[in-house]
């Protein structure tokens, strides 16, 4: 469980200082390095940049379900709001009538040209307003029916997108391209570490432990005096500005977007990663994210035919690589059922204990009982 | 709001209350009053209806006639109106009250606490956590001085208050436990607790001694007329328990079949012969 008390309101003592400013400080010396060499690890830069937006994502959509219980399955159509608004608001004015070439652009939006920052939180802000439109009816259902009924509202959007009346706003479905990236790197994991850090501050506070609350019993959360729907609404608008923000991120990284990038699979990746890193585990939802994104480029090599002493191996080839995929996540779904991290969240204390218990349990001797900590698997 | 001339020290009036559930009245015109500093018990066999007069109080289900007053104050009201117009059976006729409807963390607001029959823990919540969130609700902060801890001022005041009253309830040391890892007398007492962090001045109790042994039941009763006398509460509790409710009722209401069959001292009560027939059965000769 996090440990509140490691607020800096009471000035314990951290046995993480030292680890994390190390690990601070060797993530800042990768980006650099990355940065210095941007054109010759494109490649990784953008693994790392997809794996980081999923990352905000990831944990915005466990502030919904793994804190506050609520199953939203619309990420997807968040995402695209806000990867609408950057998109839109931030293409360049003098490339836009070639973007824009099929029916021209509404003159409405023709001339608005916001920074970058602007339009990200412009974007979050929109996804945050209908969120809060569609939450006053939809969070009166529970559970499966609210995942559906948010999973519909996802659809909605991406057809209202690819809609031909709204050609001149969105482009249809010829999508939108130009997106400006960002300036640097820096200024890219920054914000992801901005967003990350606002929820994480949110969840340890008392707001954070009200969801919480929701979470564990909503009757007798009401009954200490919490507004059942006034606090689903405030954690689903706020984990839709974060999604927003998100989808925003999204599109500066993938520079072209249409209504296609934010089909249902978005959300399940998503939900994928959620569920892998724990459900309730912020650490958990971020090392999901780079997990999953890495480890689909990492099984490339299945995709690969293979030859091996002139024998070529057939199960080689395109779209091998998801078998395998899925079959690891399968494998990692049946030791950690609780996904990766549980509920906990990621301590070096804990990882420690993770490392040591890797002989006690590969290598054969079963004399070391596993204690609950480490029978769990999770590291903290 | 108050047009119904009370007494002073009256803390919670019932009116006519009865709550029905489509043809199934379970709570039919009970009137209860409970007085400032009394301890109060609603006694009857099982099914009689005591829990759902306790969520037609907190606001977990909307009484279907009737009033509930709070210090005076009408917190609640309603009468049959839709299809329970045609519907309604209750022995009270139907009040044509202006209903007002509040949802239980309105109740709570007011000062009125309550726990429940089954535990209602926050489970995977430390001890500590669960009776701080008791005090968000009072709590002057938003939701963006919480996040930026602009608030660490109300923070640390909510932290210390919490300390304390874990202390005074003996669950100091327990405060890291997961609350649900607790043995079951404690989370009882946790449920109190927690109960008691959101100030109340009238605390409900659902059956809390429920599951207790007799030496846990015996202390139970001690404590609850201590936190009566510290935190200066009115009790109205449910409990099967009849030592411990004979022992420290000022007043007993029983209830069977959603009735009120009797109301008095614990030795009027246990004396009265629709109360032994209630809880005994009436066999067939002697009805």
């Amino acid at each position: 469980m996090d440990k509140n008390n490691n607020l800096p309101l009471n000035g314990k003592k951290r046995p993480n200082l030292i680890p994390n400013l190390i690990a601070i400080a060797v993530f800042i010396g990768l980006i650099a390095f990355l940065e210095m060499n941007k054109f010759t690890y494109t490649y990784e830069i953008s693994t790392l940049e997809r794996a980081a937006v999923y990352a905000v994502v990831a944990v915005s959509m466990n502030l919904l379900t793994g804190f506050t219980g609520l199953f939203s399955l619309g990420q997807a159509g968040f995402m695209a709001i806000g990867a609408y608004t950057v998109a839109i608001f931030t293409i360049p004015v003098a490339q836009r009538p070639s973007v824009y070439y099929v029916d021209g652009i509404s003159p409405l939006i023709a001339n608005i040209h916001l920074p970058f920052w602007a339009a990200l939180l412009l974007g979050g802000l929109i996804a945050a307003g209908i969120a809060a439109l569609i939450g006053i009816p939809v969070l009166r259902l529970k559970s499966d029916y609210l995942a559906i009924a948010t999973l519909g509202f996802s659809e909605i959007i991406r057809a209202l997108i690819s809609a031909p009346q709204f050609n001149k706003i969105t482009n249809g479905s010829y999508g939108l391209k130009n997106i400006p990236t960002f300036p640097n790197l820096f200024v890219f994991f920054g914000i992801v570490i901005l967003c990350i850090a606002l929820m994480v501050l949110l969840i340890n506070s008392s707001y954070g432990r009200a969801f919480k609350a929701i979470r564990e019993d909503e009757v007798a959360a009401e009954s200490m005096g919490l507004n059942l729907f006034h606090y689903k609404e405030l954690s689903f608008v706020i984990s839709s500005f974060f999604t927003g923000v998100g989808g925003g991120l999204l599109a500066m990284f993938m520079r072209s977007i249409d209504s296609k990038t934010f089909q249902v699979a978005l959300t399940y990746d998503i939900l994928l990663i959620v569920v892998l890193g724990g459900i309730g585990s912020v650490t958990g939802s971020v090392i999901g994210a780079f997990l999953i994104t890495f480890g689909r480029e990492w099984l490339r090599f299945f995709d690969e035919p293979l030859t091996i002493a002139g024998v070529s191996i057939p199960l080689f080839r395109t779209g091998f690589r998801m078998v395998v995929f899925s079959v690891l996540l399968m494998v990692v779904v049946l030791f950690h059922s609780r996904g990766l991290m549980g509920t906990n969240e990621f301590s070096w204390p804990g990882f420690l204990r993770w490392l040591k218990s890797f002989p006690a349990r590969f290598g054969g001797r079963k004399k070391v009982p596993s204690d609950p900590a480490s029978k769990g698997g999770t590291k903290a | 709001m108050s047009e119904t001339k009370l007494p002073e020290n009256n803390v919670l009036r019932l009116d006519h209350i009865t709550m029905q559930f489509g043809g199934v009245v379970a709570v039919n015109d009970l009137s209860v009053d409970v007085n400032r500093g009394e301890i109060v018990a609603l006694i009857g066999p099982n099914g009689a209806g005591k829990t759902t007069a306790f969520n037609c109080i907190t606001g977990i289900y909307e009484p279907t006639n009737g009033r509930v007053l709070y210090n005076g104050n009408v917190i609640l009201a309603n009468c049959p109106h839709g299809k329970m117009k045609w519907q309604y059976i209750g022995d009270f006729a139907p009040m044509d009250l202006k209903p007002v409807i509040r949802t239980p963390d309105e109740i709570t607001k007011l000062g009125i606490a309550r726990t429940f029959q089954n535990i209602r823990l926050f489970h995977n919540l430390t001890v500590f956590d669960n009776v701080l969130i008791a005090k968000h609700m009072r709590a002057k902060q938003n939701v963006f001085s919480a996040t930026l801890r602009i608030n660490h001022a109300e923070e640390a005041r909510m932290r210390k208050e919490t300390t304390e009253l874990l202390e005074m309830q003996g669950l100091l040391k327990y405060k890291d436990e997961i609350a649900s890892s607790l043995p079951y007398g404690l989370q009882r007492r946790l449920e109190i607790a927690r109960a008691l962090a959101t100030s109340p001045s009238l605390l409900l109790l659902d059956e809390p001694a429920a599951g207790m042994n007799p030496q846990e039941t015996q202390d139970l009763t001690d404590f609850i007329r201590k936190i009566r006398d510290e935190y200066k509460l009115t009790i109205f509790m449910i409990e099967h328990h009849m030592d411990l409710v004979m022992q420290i009722s000022d007043r007993i209401y029983v209830l069977d079949f959603g009735r009120e069959i009797a109301v008095g001292t614990p030795e009027e009560v246990q004396n009265n012969d629709r109360v032994i027939d209630a809880y005994l059965g009436v066999s067939e000769e002697d009805a």
